[in-house]
């Protein structure tokens, strides 16, 4: 049981990451600086955490950090029409060195930790419930309609008369306020303390699950538990001192998630039938 | 208000030069900004961040040190970038060849000879062709994205790196260190001139010889249409399982021999950490550069002056050397935003709502 419990622990991060970028991918945007909202969703949710002394406030604020992060992708991507891989790139980029700027004075300070409701961690639920709201908004609402539809023909939506630009800041930013989330999961839940680039490729991983979850959002929580038991079981080899170097163990989730693209990305019919049409691509109304 | 784009009638070549330089004044002003928020007089931290390091020749000559692996690394990517082939591990592979490269001064530290430098950077560039030519396999074989894959392999090469120089590579009479044993005469490079090695000449000739490969030979047509129009390409019989091979090839080479260079050069050993994020910070080298070889190697000189100012501003004004790595990043965000005004114009429109709903394209 405490196994498990560990395992939903170093889970929880991935999944709220995950979920957040499979609805912005379902518009049809890759964010790729998912690792950058995270990181900043960390250091700003420690530091208000720390300075309010409450972590309530603290998760506000890396959810805050996050949308702030998003619309600077936003803005590029969606106003300006720039080339999303590389937006997304500089988004990680910029969100790493400021949260090394910002985090600078808060390295080694003891953090507060987000209380247990009823021997739980609220948000080991919060993320299944937050799941749960994706797949049904996007599967059974018409809103969810509108999001896939101009994920899969941005030109048809828009002939339609549906403002493609507008849904997808709206997504984009819901995807920034869950990375932020997942950040400040991170520095006040798993590890409550603020580390420089805490967040560990944490973020890429959130990235590579929605493509083994195939845009799906039930597959990415199996994806998740999968990872965070696969993290777990190299922590738990290590204590038990098989002789195995520590660092072969921590590459663990790194080969793992390559092995997982390979294997879910070799599955063509799959992929063909999942994947947003119009995914990556920049949109520019005709007017 | 809203900002709406009118598309140009074709590219505006005025602005495709002026751009970096508008990226780079928005950046300047930017940091200002920042500055100005710390508690600093921004005029004379700019000051001492962007102009002073030009002002005297050691400080010249560490910039030209510091550009070299991101000038080896940025021509790569920008062909990368140009053939749509996003490699962003280059980090990963500089570490690949550091290790290859490294491999012969830490496992025959007496073999002294030429032939020990060449050898250190053939095997640095053949590392870093192998730690490249993992994703491109598993893109063609598996289509595996990517971008993710080869970011994915960049942990895991620093990971090996840090098991090797902890474990088997330790430096016997290292105090436990985790470092490997210090590289002397045939292991390191000659220097040129003062401190500038040459590995400066090798990024130079890099850049050279990519932009003649780009401008003058069919190979760099062939790479310009991968990029810009697949499909004619496929008509032309030009295989885009070749050109993904190619350019991880050629971009993994040369961060693989930008990592030996470095460990054979600055750094004079193996240890966990070889790079401040060069592979990386190549990336807004190659975009600065506009993914034109010549460009690039300005380009990695200004990235480097960011690297060189931000210890310079640490030094004297106490401002935290970190800072550097949020100028490379807001300075990569205006080069994306500025180069919307070469395809496009700006405009500014009173936020009316445009009624006529004309079917798209």
């Amino acid at each position: 049981m405490d196994l498990l419990l560990t395992i939903m622990t170093a889970s929880t991060p991935l999944l709220i990451a995950a979920i957040g970028e499979l609805a912005v991918e379902r518009s049809g945007v890759l964010n790729l600086g998912v690792e950058g909202m995270m990181v900043m969703g960390a250091v700003c949710g420690f530091a208000a955490a720390l300075l309010t002394g409450s972590t309530f406030i603290g998760i506000l604020a890396a959810i805050a950090a996050g949308i702030v992060m998003s619309l600077l992708f936003g803005f590029l991507t969606l106003t300006l029409v720039s080339n999303q891989v590389a937006t997304g790139l500089a988004l990680t980029l910029l969100g790493l060195g400021l949260s090394g700027l910002i985090g600078e004075s808060f390295v080694g300070q003891p953090g507060v930790k987000i209380p247990n409701i009823g021997g739980i961690d609220p948000l080991i639920p919060g993320a299944i419930l937050l799941t749960a709201a994706v797949a049904y908004v996007l599967f059974k609402t018409k809103a969810g309609l509108v999001i896939r539809a101009v994920g899969n023909s941005h030109s048809s939506a828009h002939a339609l008369g549906y403002n493609v630009v507008a849904v997808r800041y709206l997504c984009v930013m819901f995807g920034g306020g869950c990375a932020g989330l997942a950040g400040a999961y991170l520095s006040l839940a798993y590890t409550p303390q603020w580390v420089e680039n805490m967040t560990a490729g944490r973020g890429w991983i959130a990235l590579a699950l929605v493509v083994f979850a195939s845009w799906l959002p039930w597959r990415a929580v199996a994806g998740a538990y999968l990872f965070g038991a696969i993290s777990i079981l190299a922590y738990t080899v290590q204590t038990f001192g098989w002789g195995i170097p520590s660092q072969f163990l921590s590459m663990l989730p790194y080969l793992v998630t390559i092995a997982a693209l390979v294997v879910i990305s070799g599955n063509r019919s799959l992929m063909r039938a999942n994947t947003p049409a119009c995914l990556g691509q920049s949109f520019v109304p005709d007017r | 208000m809203r900002i709406v784009l009118e598309k140009r009638g074709e590219q505006s070549n005025a602005m495709a030069i002026a751009s970096p330089f508008i990226a780079l004044a928005l950046t300047v002003i930017a940091g200002g900004i920042i500055f100005a928020l710390r508690g600093f007089n921004p005029f004379s931290a700019l000051y001492v961040y962007f102009v002073e390091p030009l002002t005297a020749w050691w400080s010249i000559e560490a910039l030209i040190v510091k550009a070299t692996p991101l000038v080896l690394i940025g021509v790569g990517l920008a062909v990368c970038y140009l053939a749509n082939v996003w490699n962003i591990g280059a980090e990963g592979q500089l570490t690949a060849g550091a290790i290859l490269g490294g491999m012969i001064p830490v496992l025959f530290p007496t073999f002294q000879s030429p032939l020990t430098l060449l050898l250190m950077l053939v095997f640095g560039a053949l590392g870093g062709m192998a730690w490249g030519y993992i994703p491109a396999v598993l893109k063609n074989r598996f289509s595996a994205n990517e971008i993710l894959t080869s970011l994915m392999l960049v942990y895991v090469a620093q990971l090996l790196l840090d098991w090797l120089v902890r474990g088997p590579w330790r430096d016997p009479q290292g105090f436990n260190f985790p470092k490997s044993i210090t590289f002397e005469g045939w292991q390191l490079l000659p220097n040129i001139t003062g401190s500038i090695h040459l590995g400066a000449l090798f990024a130079v000739l890099a850049g050279l010889g990519l932009a003649f490969i780009m401008g003058r030979t069919l190979k760099g047509f062939e790479i310009r249409v991968a990029g810009s129009a697949p499909r004619a390409g496929r008509f032309a019989g030009f295989s885009r399982e070749k050109m993904v091979v190619f350019c991880f090839l050629l971009s993994g080479g040369l961060a693989g021999l930008a990592g030996c260079i470095e460990i054979a050069s600055v750094v004079g050993q193996l240890q966990p950490q070889i790079s401040p994020g060069y592979g990386f910070a190549a990336i807004i080298v190659a975009f600065l550069g506009r993914l034109n070889p010549i460009g690039v190697i300005f380009a990695g000189l200004l990235l480097a002056l960011s690297y060189i100012g931000g210890e310079a501003a640490q030094i004297t004004l106490g401002i935290s050397d970190k800072i550097a790595k949020v100028f490379q990043g807001i300075l990569l965000f205006f080069i994306l935003a500025c180069d919307t005004l070469i395809l496009y114009r700006i405009r500014f429109e009173a936020s009316a709502r445009s009624s006529n709903l004309q079917p798209a394209e």
